[in-house]
């Protein structure tokens, strides 16, 4: 079994995702199986093969050094859960 | 009343045959009517006679100017909400309009409303949504089936024709499969095509916009509406976009299909394989040469799918977080509690599966078993298609190993839902363009779909096979 | 160069390496054309791109590729043809997409080094790893709420340039001189304005200690420190606190630390992102970044003169020593100023140990007052210029200058304006001195019979007397010279 219940609550953590023991258990089973399933991978032969990370075959479109102000911080802020005096407000964080 | 075309549309209304107010209240109503099918997240009939309003003040000629368009709800727009399926995004109105859909505003089209979809497109059955299944309209009474996914809001819109055209994407087959279960034609076009601004990523490398329409010629004009460069996104290609519609051409003869030998999978329904037997039968008559094809590395494209896609969607959805927009959850004592809890509470079940699993390949010490192994796979997927268009002008398969299934089915088995991308996934990894027309019925007389495969940037070559098959079988 | 602190037991030796944040001089970000400007109102240059609305995709900008380019090569660099942008994936409120787009396994920039002068004429090398670009993050803000956190994004997005050096760093003085060199080097390039208070150049330091000749040992990082003061305040105690560790018998634990400059402390950070799993794969929004040798080479003939070049240049056109030269061009704007006031008159170039002096003597001292920046200096290069062409010609007094310099300096007046006005032009008429000494001489007979009785030391009694009378006006020089002709002719 490659995900135990050590790996998922790693995972979860590393995704921001609060799991009940329930779901945990969910979660191992159906990640273990998938995991399984995706193995047969190890059947190709990728030696010397290049990893493919975008279909396109163009190059890098790039873009002048021109700034636009278009945006308000009221635009921005809009659909903010909690916004205050202009800011983006979260709980307290503590370095 | 029988589903009137696009194309038939456009001329009745420039010849005044029909008003644009007559046009959209006749589509209001069936909208109204077909609630039960559960196709839209969002609908406003007020927001419809607003639209109706501006345009008839409008005295500009634009090509799809009243046309009813329905918009997968993962295309972000200014005028409606956009949630993408997802609690998470509870209350999210953009202040910017998608690319697709301004293009789609350009041509004069009229927004009936957002349709549903597979939670942030994670799905083939439209059951993942946080506003609950759509309705396959060619359902029989008291047995629901699915739509198929994750664009299955808008393949049901077009089905029970509560619009002209739908707008959809497709990441693994989200275009194509739902188009098979539902009857209607879906394209998913080249990766590049169309601009992903504006679309709630799924997985980048992979997304793609498309159309979904009653028939081909309707497909080629609203695709043509949709496409074309756009700085904003730089993945976007710099192609110039032929005139589809115009350039249509059913006569095959000459050119050459491929049959991938790798597509006949053990299992697949009879019915299946004798549409696509058909399917050949009919090419050849039209004087199509048949050439047997093979795509070896076909079976680990799902697998390769699988990592690639949640492996991006683990990173795309990590902006949900309950800071910026959209869903907080009430459980905050601390920021990490914050993300936490919204993200636990904000996501479904199948999403979360899959940013678990995506983390866990991109995580120290998997990223080369899992990520880069699969990157690599794809490449020779990628090159098999390369080496067979060398032979070919384009590819015929089926499009789903089966017709529309009952509503529940399927649910708890992910590997078993997975498997219904099974025809559409290699095309979606190799960035090409694809197409599925309703092509043949099952024993329950539900309809199949025929999936057809083009070169990079080839729509064309696509239409004209797909419109020639069509005609063929009408 | 000894580097060695003694601890309680051992002998023990620091091993300093820098990650330096530098932010790309540029209008716009590097993904999003919001603007770069530091100070606007909150969220106020915050694009749809930055605040990571759904959908939204970066592109990148040119010129911070150019910039970085640029930098790569007054780094001496190596310029990588090829390189990929990266997702580095973590959560934080500042942190919009919840990734940083940033570059890992193929940088833009590739082996380099600076060279770091010593006061005693040596110099020593520091090795660079990489360069490469990412974006910044935005602002939290702790303490304007008793109960939340704020978040500004207005930073977030904006370019950076990360330098990464080699640990070859063995004293606090080294890694100041370091990053005083890079900043150097980067505002002459033009590719960062430099601003360590604004946050534009901020530095990770990595420190650990081991007694000489041993591996090296566990590390600690010191993040965010945005002054040179603080980084060697910060690596004093650092390393102190990690011999004490050692020295005690334990050992150090790998940890991010922050420094708090209040008490000159450093502490863990309690926030820690667990196991560091970045996850960084290629951001698929994004293509791989070609850029070819001729556009390298275009880059590379539009860079202007660096200071080790310009250096050379000084002591070999003006004669400077190498510490003269060394101050100079540690700053680009004190090279410019010097070339702007030394070529303000042809003359002045057999001046320039005199041009060095009143630039960063004077000038500087009374920029230091002002708490001003040379360049705001009320005194223009021209101005100064003329001040020194006044001296060199005899026409004021050294001394006499000093006073012309600080009312220039209030009043905005030219030399020239100051001397005119106020009469200021030196005495050099042989015979108005005299007269003047004559004076002196007669009023005072008991000091002249004492200095003729062998009282040397008088004579500058006299000097300040007929210097009181020509109100400081008179050449010191021929007041002397008569001085002593009179003086003598008495006997």
């Amino acid at each position: 079994m490659k995900i135990d219940k050590n790996t998922i609550n790693k995972i979860a953590r590393l995704s921001r995702i609060k799991l009940d023991d329930k779901e945990s258990e969910d979660y191992i089973k159906d990640l273990n199986s998938i995991l399984d399933w995706v193995e047969q991978l190890n059947e190709v032969n990728t030696e010397n093969v290049e990893p493919l990370s975008n279909i396109s075959s163009s190059i890098l479109p790039t873009r002048e050094d021109v700034s636009s102000d278009s945006n308000s911080s009221d635009e921005i802020l809009e659909n903010a859960p909690d916004k205050l005096e202009g800011f983006f407000a979260v709980p307290k964080v503590v370095e | 009343m029988s589903k009137s075309s696009l194309k038939e549309t456009l001329k009745d209304l420039d010849t005044k045959k029909i008003s644009i107010r007559e046009l959209n209240q006749d589509y209001l109503k069936r909208i109204k009517e077909k609630d039960n099918l559960n196709v839209f997240i969002h609908f406003s009939e007020e927001n419809v006679l607003k639209q109706i309003d501006n345009l008839e003040k409008d005295n500009t000629i634009k090509k799809l100017k009243g046309i009813p368009i329905a918009i997968k709800d993962l295309f972000c727009t200014k005028s409606m909400p956009t949630t993408a399926a997802s609690k998470i995004l509870e209350n999210f109105n953009p202040t910017y309009e998608s690319f697709v859909t301004q293009k789609l505003l350009d041509e004069g089209s009229i927004f009936v409303g957002k349709t549903n979809l597979d939670e942030f497109a994670m799905g083939s059955a439209t059951n993942t949504s946080f506003f609950g299944n759509t309705i396959n309209p060619l359902s029989k009474e008291n047995e629901p089936l699915a739509p198929g996914g994750s664009s299955g809001g808008s393949a049901a819109a077009v089905a029970a024709d509560l619009c002209l055209g739908a707008t959809g994407t497709d990441t693994g087959g989200s275009i194509r499969q739902p188009a098979s279960f539902c009857g209607v034609v879906g394209i998913k076009p080249t990766y590049g095509l169309c601009s992903r601004w504006g679309i709630a990523a799924f997985a980048s490398s992979l997304d793609q916009a498309g159309i979904f329409s009653h028939n081909v010629e309707d497909s080629s004009i609203l695709l043509q509406s949709i496409a074309g460069f756009d700085q904003r996104d730089s993945t976007s290609a710099k192609v110039d976009i032929p005139n589809y519609f115009e350039n249509l051409d059913d006569d095959l003869n000459g050119k050459t299909v491929g049959i991938p030998k790798e597509y006949s999978i053990d299992g697949t329904p009879m019915e299946i394989s004798q549409i696509w037997e058909d399917a050949i039968k009919v090419l050849e008559k039209k004087g199509v040469k048949i050439k047997n094809i093979s795509l070896p590395h076909t079976k680990y494209a799902l697998p390769t799918y699988y990592i690639i896609a949640p492996a991006e969607a683990s990173s795309n959805l990590a902006r949900y977080d309950g800071v910026k927009y959209g869903f907080r959850s009430d459980e905050i004592d601390s920021l990490d509690e914050m993300y936490e809890n919204t993200r636990a509470q904000g996501f479904g079940r199948e999403v979360k599966r899959r940013i678990l699993i995506g983390t866990y390949v991109l995580s120290a010490g998997y990223y080369d078993a899992y990520y880069l192994k699969a990157q690599k796979v794809r490449k020779l997927i990628a090159d098999d298609f390369n080496k067979a268009f060398k032979e070919c002008d384009f590819i015929v398969t089926p499009t789903a190993p089966s017709a529309a299934f009952p509503l529940n089915e399927k649910q708890n088995d992910p590997i078993k839902m997975y498997l219904n991308d099974v025809f559409t996934v290699p095309a979606s990894l190799a960035g090409l363009p694809g197409i599925s027309i309703p092509f043949g019925k099952d024993k329950n007389n539900l309809p199949l779909g025929i999936q057809i495969l083009g070169k990079h940037f080839d729509e064309q070559q696509v239409f004209n096979a797909a419109v020639s098959l069509e005609r063929s079988y009408e | 160069m000894n580097n060695i602190i003694k601890g309680e037991k051992h002998d023990w030796e620091m091993v300093i390496g820098l990650e330096i944040h530098a932010q790309v001089k540029s209008n716009s970000k590097l993904f999003s054309s919001s603007s770069t400007k530091f100070g606007s109102s909150p969220n106020s240059q915050v694009s749809l791109v930055d605040a990571a609305m759904p959908g939204m995709l970066p592109v990148i900008n040119k010129y911070c590729v150019e910039q970085a380019v640029k930098t790569g090569i007054g780094l001496n660099a190596k310029i990588n043809n090829y390189s990929v942008f990266d997702r580095k994936n973590y959560f934080y409120a500042d942190l919009p997409q919840g990734y940083q787009i940033s570059q890992y396994k193929y940088p833009i920039v590739g082996e380099g080094k600076v060279t770091i002068d010593f006061k005693d004429g040596t110099s020593k090398d520091i090795r660079i790893v990489r360069l490469h670009l990412e974006q910044d993050a935005g602002k939290s803000l702790h303490d304007q709420n008793p109960s939340k956190t704020y978040v500004d994004l207005n930073r977030s997005g904006v370019a950076l340039m990360e330098i990464v050096s080699e640990p070859d760093i063995r004293t606090p003085d080294e890694a100041g001189m370091y990053i005083s060199k890079i900043r150097s080097i980067l505002m002459y390039l033009d590719t960062c304005d430099g601003n360590m208070q604004e946050g534009s150049l901020r530095a990770d330091v990595n420190i650990s200690v081991r007694k000489p000749g041993d591996e090296y040992g566990t590390r600690c990082e010191i993040k965010n420190l945005n002054s040179i003061k603080f980084i060697k305040q910060a690596i004093n105690y650092e390393v102190k606190r990690q011999i004490e560790i050692l020295e005690s018998g334990g050992s150090i634990e790998q940890n991010t630390m922050l420094f708090n400059t209040s008490t000159g402390k450093t502490r863990p950070m309690r926030n820690k992102e667990e196991a560091h799993d970045y996850r960084y794969f290629p951001d698929p929004d994004l293509l791989p970044l070609e850029i070819s040798e001729e556009e390298i080479g275009k880059i590379k003939s539009s860079i202007p003169e660096l200071p080790d070049e310009l250096k050379n240049k000084f002591i070999e056109t003006y004669k400077l020593s190498n510490y003269d030269a060394s101050v100079l061009t540690a700053e680009k704007q004190t090279s410019d100023y010097f070339n702007e006031t030394i070529n303000s008159d042809s003359e002045l170039k057999n001046y320039a140990k005199i041009v060095v002096n009143w630039i960063t003597s004077e000038l500087f001292s009374l920029l230091n007052k002002n708490n001003l920046d040379l360049n705001n200096s009320p005194v223009s290069p021209e101005n100064l210029g003329q001040l020194i062409k006044l001296i060199s010609t005899n026409e004021i007094s050294g001394k006499i200058a000093k006073d012309v310099l600080e009312d220039m300096f209030s009043s905005g007046k030219t030399a020239r304006q100051i001397v005119d006005e106020k009469g200021l032009q030196q005495v050099t008429d042989q015979d108005e001195i005299a007269k003047v000494i004559d004076e002196v001489i007669t009023e005072n007979p008991k000091m002249v019979e004492q200095y003729l009785g062998g009282k040397d030391k008088l004579l500058g009694f006299f000097v300040g007397q007929a210097m009181k009378l020509t109100k400081g006006k008179a050449n010191p020089k021929m007041l002397n010279d008569i001085l002593k002709q009179k003086l003598t002719k008495k006997n």
